[in-house]
C-alpha cells in the first residue's frame, strides 16, 4: 500500500505513518435481536377496540386473545388500556380467537384507527411508519396477519410504482446461511484497503446539531453490529464516537465544521459532501435555536446565530479541483476510501464520471426526495430529479464507459424499506445509504419540525437537552439492530426468491422488474 | 457602486386567528386530572396559547387551531384519551388548485417574509399535474457558471418589458438603430388585477403601495382610477392601466407620464398601440390575451406583428386553458408560445407575462422557465391577506376574512412580505441553478427536468410504453 501512495504522490515523507491503524481500541456491539418496545405509553395502532358499556368484565377477551392485548390486571376491577398495537386486526377474524365474537355481551367493536389518516405523508404513509416501527421493536418483518401496506408508498411514481417480477419457484432453493448480502466498497484496486459491509446500506449523514449525540451514537452502534458505516455529517465529530471510529464516515462538508487532521485520520472512509438531495444546489442550514453551547463548541462557531454552509465548495471549480481535494485525503490518512457525494442534476453521469476519475473510490448519488433537518420548502421536489432516475442514468453511462466496475454506485434519498434497496440495486446501484428510515425506528412521526426551536418533540433531531434525553442509548441502538436485522431478513427473502446467492447478482437486473404504469414488453437485460 | 435592490420587510401578524391544519380532540369524561398533565408538557406551548387565546376573545370565533402534529401528548396521555385529527376547517380552505396547504404557506410567508424552512424532507407526491411536473436543474461540481448561496447578491433578478432590437447597427462608432422604450422592472413579478368576483376597492391604493414598495408595477383597468387614492400621480411609473377592447384612451395629458400600458386584444390591436404611441412614443404597451382555445395561435401570430412589444398571457386563476373541456396548463401553452416564437426567430424581440396559475414562488421560477419573461399575480396577494379561498365574496356574501377592514398598515405590509418573500426564494433557486440572471433563467428549459421526458428516457426503454397519464 504504502509503495502505490509513494507512486501515486511522490511524497513519501508526507505520508502519516499512524494512520495505517484504527488509533484507539474499538469496541464490538453483539447483532443480536431484542425486544426494543416504544417509548411512548400509547403507540399507535391500526385498529382501535371500543368497549361499550355492555362489557360485564367477565375477562373474557383477556382469557382468548394470544397476543395479549386486553389487559385485565389481577386485584383491578376494570380494564387498562389495551395494548393496541400488538392486535392483528381483522385478520384475527378467521380463528376462534376473535375477541369481538367471542364477547357474551356483544360489547367490542373494531375500527380502523382514524388517526392514521393524520399521520404519514406520500412517501412514508402511515402504516410504512407502523411497520417501521414494529421491525425496531421485535426484529421482523411484521406478520403478514397486521395487514400493514408497507412495502411501497403512495406517491404514484418511482419506487412506489416498480414491483419485482419473482419467478413462481425459486430457480434453486437457497437457504438463508447460503445467501450472501455483503458488498465491496473499494473496487478501485489502489493498494489502499479493502472495505467490505455486510449488509448493502449504510447510515447517512446526520450532524451533531441536526440530530442529538444519543442519536448519532445509536446509528454508529447499530453500524458497528452489522459491520456498515454511519456519517458523521457535517457537524463535527464527537469524541464519544471514537469506539467505533472503523464503523464511522466522516464528512468534509462545504462548511468545513468540526474538520480537523486528526478527526480525518480516524476513519476508513471520508466523504466530500458537494451537495445534498432534499437541498440541492444549497448549504446545509442549521437554524440559530438548534446552536447551542455543545453544538456551537464542536463547530466552533457562534451560540445561537444560524449556520448556512456555502454552497458549492469555493475552492472546487473543475474535476481537477476536485482531484485536488481527493488527494489532500489521500495524504492526510494512508487508509481511507474517499467517498464523493453529490446530488442529481441533469447531467448527473458526467459528475459521476468525473468524480471516477478523480479518484473517488464511492459516488454517491443523492435524489432529491430525501429526508434532512433544514430546507426550504422551495428546494424540497423541486430541484434536482428524484434517485430512481439518476441510478439508471449513471449505472449505465458508467457501463458504457467501461468503469462501472472500478467504483461502488451508492444511492440515497427516499430509500425506506428493503423493497426500495432491492429496487434501487436492481436499477443499477451496489448499496444505499438510509436515513430518515433510522429515525422513524427511534420514533420519528415526520411531523416535519426539527428544523427550528428546541428542534424534534421526540427527542431525536434535537439538542435540547430535555428532549434528547428521552431516548436512551441502549435502546437507541437496539431499535436500530432489530430494523436492520428484519431488513436483512426481507432482502435475503427476495434473493431467495430470484435464487441468488449473493447481492451483488441483483445489480442491475431491471430485467426483474415491472413499472405498473408500463406496458411491460421490453426485453432488457 | 450602485444601490442593490432591496425590499423592507417586518413581521405583519394575522388578524385572525389561524386555520392550523391539526387539531387535537380529547375525551375528558374519563380524564384523571393528572398533576403533571401532558397538555402542560406541550414542546410548543400550544394548549397554553389556546387557553389564552380564548380568554382573550371579544367575540366568538372559530377554532384555533395551531397544533404541530408531534403525536407526543397523543402517545404520553396517562389515559389514551387525546387523539389527533386534521382540522376540518383547514381541509375546506381553498380549491383544488389553490390547496389548504397553499393557503397556509402563503399566510406564514406574508406575515414574516421567511422562506419557508421545514424538516424531514420532501413528504408530496413523486410528481403531480401541472407545476409539479418538472424540476429545475441545479449546479453542480463541474458547473463554471453556479454563484451558489453566497453570490446571491449578485444575482439580478430584473428584467426589461418592452420590445427589443434583434441587432444593433453601427455607422463606425455611432449606434444607428433606434432604440424601443423599455421598461425595468428588479423583480419579474408583477401585480395582476383580481378578477371581478374578488375585486376589493379598499385594496387597489394598498396593491399600489406594495408596488411602489418593491419597485414592481400594477395593473389597472382605466376605468377604476379614482380608486388609486390621492398617491396616483406620484406613482403613475408603478402603474400600468388596461384598457378593455372599447374603453376609450386616457388623456393624452396621462398617457404621457406613463411606462406602460396594457390593452385588451382586439381587432383593432396595431391602430391601438399606434393610437397610444402617437400620444407617448415612450409608452410601452402590453396586449393583453385571453388562452382560450385559440389563444395560443393567436399570440404566436401577434408576436410576428413589428408594433406587438409586450404580449400578456392569461390563462383562469388556476392556470388552466379558457373555455375548452380539456384544458391545457399555463405552464404548457407558455412552452409552446416560446417554442413557436424561437423557432419563427422573434422570441427576443417580444416580451411575455404569464398570468394564472402561479400560486407558489416555484411556480414564477418554472413559468419563467417554461418561456414567460415576468409573471404577473392576484389571487396570492389576496390570500396574503388571510383570505380562505372561500366563495362567499364570489357569491356576494360578506367576506369571513374581512378584507373589506383592513387597514393600510396590514395590507400593504403583508402583499410586500409576499412579493419580498418570492423573490428571496426566486434568488434561491436561481442560486441552486447556478443562474446569475433572471433573463437567462427565461425559456431555459435546458436548465430543467420534465417529467414526462424523463419517465420516458429512463423507463420507457426499460418497461415499454407508458399507459397511465
Amino acid at each position: 500500500m504504502v509503495d502505490s501512495l509513494v507512486k501515486e504522490s511522490g511524497f513519501n515523507e508526507n505520508l502519516p505513518e499512524h494512520t495505517i491503524e484504527t488509533l484507539v481500541p474499538q469496541v464490538a456491539v453483539t447483532r443480536e435481536v431484542k425486544p426494543a418496545p416504544p417509548r411512548y405509553r400509547n403507540e399507535i395502532a391500526k385498529y382501535l377496540i371500543r368497549r361499550s358499556g355492555e362489557c360485564a368484565l367477565c375477562g373474557k377477551c383477556a382469557q382468548v386473545c394470544p397476543q395479549h392485548v386486553h389487559v385485565l390486571k389481577p386485584g383491578y376491577k376494570l380494564f387498562a388500556a389495551p395494548h393496541l398495537n400488538i392486535c392483528i386486526g381483522p385478520s384475527c377474524q378467521q380463528t376462534d380467537h376473535y375477541c369481538i365474537e367471542q364477547c357474551p355481551n356483544a360489547a367490542l367493536t373494531m375500527v380502523e384507527n382514524p388517526m392514521l389518516k393524520v399521520m404519514g405523508d406520500y412517501r412514508w404513509t402511515a402504516e410504512m411508519i407502523l411497520a417501521t416501527w414494529k421491525m425496531a421493536e421485535t426484529g421482523e418483518p411484521p406478520a403478514p396477519e397486521y395487514g400493514y401496506e408497507y412495502e411501497t408508498g403512495a406517491s404514484g411514481g418511482g419506487f412506489d410504482r416498480l414491483r419485482f417480477k419473482f419467478p413462481a419457484k425459486p430457480p434453486i432453493e437457497l437457504r438463508d446461511d447460503e445467501i450472501d448480502t455483503s458488498i465491496v466498497l473499494n473496487r478501485r484496486n489502489d493498494g489502499r484497503p479493502q472495505v467490505t459491509i455486510d449488509v448493502p446500506w449504510y447510515g447517512g449523514g446526520m450532524s451533531f446539531g441536526s440530530v442529538s449525540n444519543v442519536t448519532q451514537l445509536s446509528k454508529a452502534r447499530a453500524a458497528t453490529a452489522f459491520n456498515t458505516f454511519t456519517c458523521t455529517g457535517e457537524g463535527g465529530y464527537m469524541e464519544r464516537m471514537k469506539p467505533y471510529d472503523d464503523h464511522i464516515i466522516t464528512q468534509v462538508a462545504t462548511g468545513l465544521f468540526g474538520v480537523r487532521e486528526e478527526t480525518i485520520q480516524r476513519v476508513r472512509i471520508v466523504e466530500f459532501k458537494y451537495a445534498q438531495g432534499a437541498k440541492p444546489g444549497l448549504g446545509g442550514h442549521l437554524l440559530a435555536d438548534k446552536v447551542t453551547p455543545a453544538v456551537a463548541r464542536m463547530r466552533e462557531t457562534v451560540l445561537g446565530i444560524s449556520l448556512f454552509s456555502p454552497f458549492p465548495f469555493h475552492s472546487v471549480y473543475s474535476i481537477e479541483d476536485h482531484q485536488k481535494h481527493l488527494d489532500w485525503i489521500k495524504h492526510i490518512n494512508r487508509r481511507a476510501l474517499l467517498s464523493t457525494k453529490v446530488s442529481t442534476p441533469n447531467d448527473v453521469e458526467m459528475v459521476a464520471v468525473g468524480s471516477y476519475s478523480a479518484g473517488t473510490h464511492i459516488v454517491h448519488l443523492d435524489g432529491g426526495y430525501g429526508g434532512t433537518g433544514a430546507a426550504p420548502d422551495i428546494a424540497k421536489k423541486n430541484i434536482a430529479s428524484p434517485i430512481e432516475y439518476a441510478i439508471v442514468k449513471v449505472h449505465r453511462f458508467l457501463e458504457a464507459e467501461g468503469v462501472r466496475d472500478k467504483v461502488t454506485l451508492i444511492t440515497s434519498g427516499g430509500i425506506r424499506t428493503p423493497h426500495d434497496i432491492a429496487k434501487a440495486i436492481a436499477l443499477g446501484a451496489d448499496g444505499v445509504v438510509v436515513g430518515t428510515a433510522e429515525l422513524i425506528a427511534l420514533g420519528c412521526i415526520r411531523c416535519s419540525r426539527c428544523e427550528s426551536g428546541r428542534g424534534c418533540p421526540r427527542g431525536i433531531a434535537t439538542t435540547d437537552a430535555e428532549l434528547a434525553g428521552s431516548v436512551e442509548l441502549e435502546w437507541g441502538t437496539q431499535r436500530i439492530i432489530n430494523l436492520y436485522s428484519a431488513w436483512r431478513k426481507e432482502l435475503v427473502a427476495i434473493l431467495q426468491r430470484f435464487g441468488m446467492r449473493s447481492v451483488s447478482e441483483l445489480r442491475g437486473r431491471t430485467d426483474l422488474l415491472m413499472h405498473l404504469d408500463y406496458t411491460n414488453d421490453v426485453e432488457t437485460r | 457602486m450602485p444601490t442593490k435592490y432591496h425590499i423592507d420587510t417586518k413581521k405583519v401578524a394575522p388578524r385572525l386567528p389561524k386555520i392550523g391544519k391539526f387539531g387535537v380532540v380529547d375525551w375528558r369524561e374519563d380524564c384523571a386530572r393528572c398533576h403533571n398533565c401532558v397538555k402542560k408538557a406541550c414542546v410548543y406551548d400550544r394548549y397554553r396559547q389556546e387557553m389564552q387565546f380564548i380568554h382573550d376573545l371579544d367575540e366568538f370565533n372559530a377554532m384555533f387551531f395551531e397544533c404541530m402534529g408531534c403525536f407526543s401528548c397523543v402517545q404520553k396521555c396517562t389515559k389514551g384519551l387525546l387523539a389527533l385529527t386534521i382540522n376540518p376547517q383547514f381541509e375546506r380552505m381553498g380549491n383544488g388548485y389553490y390547496t389548504p396547504d397553499i393557503i397556509l404557506t402563503t399566510w406564514n410567508q406574508a406575515e414574516t417574509a421567511g422562506i419557508p424552512v421545514s424538516g424531514a424532507g420532501y413528504r408530496g407526491p413523486f410528481s403531480g399535474p401541472g407545476f409539479d411536473a418538472m424540476w429545475t436543474d441545479m449546479s453542480e461540481i463541474v458547473r463554471p457558471t453556479r454563484d451558489g448561496i453566497h453570490g446571491r447578491e449578485y444575482i439580478s433578478t430584473s428584467v426589461d418589458i418592452g420590445r427589443k432590437p434583434r441587432y444593433l447597427a453601427f455607422d463606425q462608432r455611432t449606434l444607428t438603430t433606434k432604440l424601443p422604450p423599455l421598461v425595468d422592472l428588479p423583480t419579474p413579478i408583477l401585480v395582476d388585477m383580481l378578477p371581478a368576483p374578488y375585486h376589493f376597492p379598499n385594496l387597489v391604493p394598498m396593491m399600489l403601495a406594495a408596488t411602489v414598495n418593491t419597485g414592481t408595477m400594477m395593473i389597472l383597468p382605466w376605468e377604476q382610477q379614482a380608486l388609486l387614492g390621492p398617491e396616483q400621480d406620484k406613482h403613475l411609473g408603478n402603474i400600468i392601466f388596461y384598457l378593455g377592447q372599447n374603453t376609450p384612451l386616457p388623456p393624452a395629458a396621462m398617457l404621457k407620464q406613463l411606462r406602460l400600458i396594457e390593452i385588451a386584444e382586439s381587432d383593432r390591436t396595431a391602430q391601438r398601440i399606434q393610437e397610444l404611441k402617437a400620444s407617448n412614443p415612450n409608452l410601452v404597451v402590453a396586449v393583453r390575451v385571453e388562452l382560450d382555445a385559440t389563444g395560443e395561435e393567436r399570440v404566436i401570430t401577434l408576436a410576428q406583428h413589428p408594433s406587438t412589444e409586450v404580449i400578456h398571457i392569461v390563462s383562469d386563476i388556476n392556470g388552466n386553458q379558457l373555455g375548452v373541456e380539456q384544458p391545457k396548463f399555463i405552464k404548457d401553452m407558455t412552452r409552446h408560445i416560446h417554442t413557436s416564437l424561437v423557432k419563427s426567430g422573434v422570441r427576443d424581440e417580444i416580451t411575455l407575462i404569464a398570468s394564472g396559475g402561479i400560486a407558489l414562488a416555484e411556480h414564477m421560477a418554472k413559468e419563467i422557465i417554461c418561456g414567460a419573461d415576468a409573471i404577473a399575480i392576484n389571487m396570492p396577494l389576496l390570500i396574503s391577506l388571510e383570505c380562505r379561498f372561500c366563495p362567499s365574496c364570489r357569491d356576494g356574501f360578506p367576506c369571513p376574512a374581512k378584507i373589506e377592514g383592513i387597514t393600510p398598515e396590514y395590507g400593504i405590509g403583508r402583499m410586500t412580505n409576499l412579493i419580498a418573500v418570492w423573490h428571496d426564494q426566486l434568488i434561491e433557486m436561481m442560486g441552486a441553478m447556478g443562474i446569475r440572471e433572471a433573463r437567462r433563467l427565461r425559456g431555459e428549459t435546458g436548465r430543467a427536468l420534465f417529467f414526462d421526458d424523463l419517465e420516458e428516457e429512463t423507463f420507457g426503454r426499460l418497461f415499454g410504453k407508458r399507459i397511465r397519464v
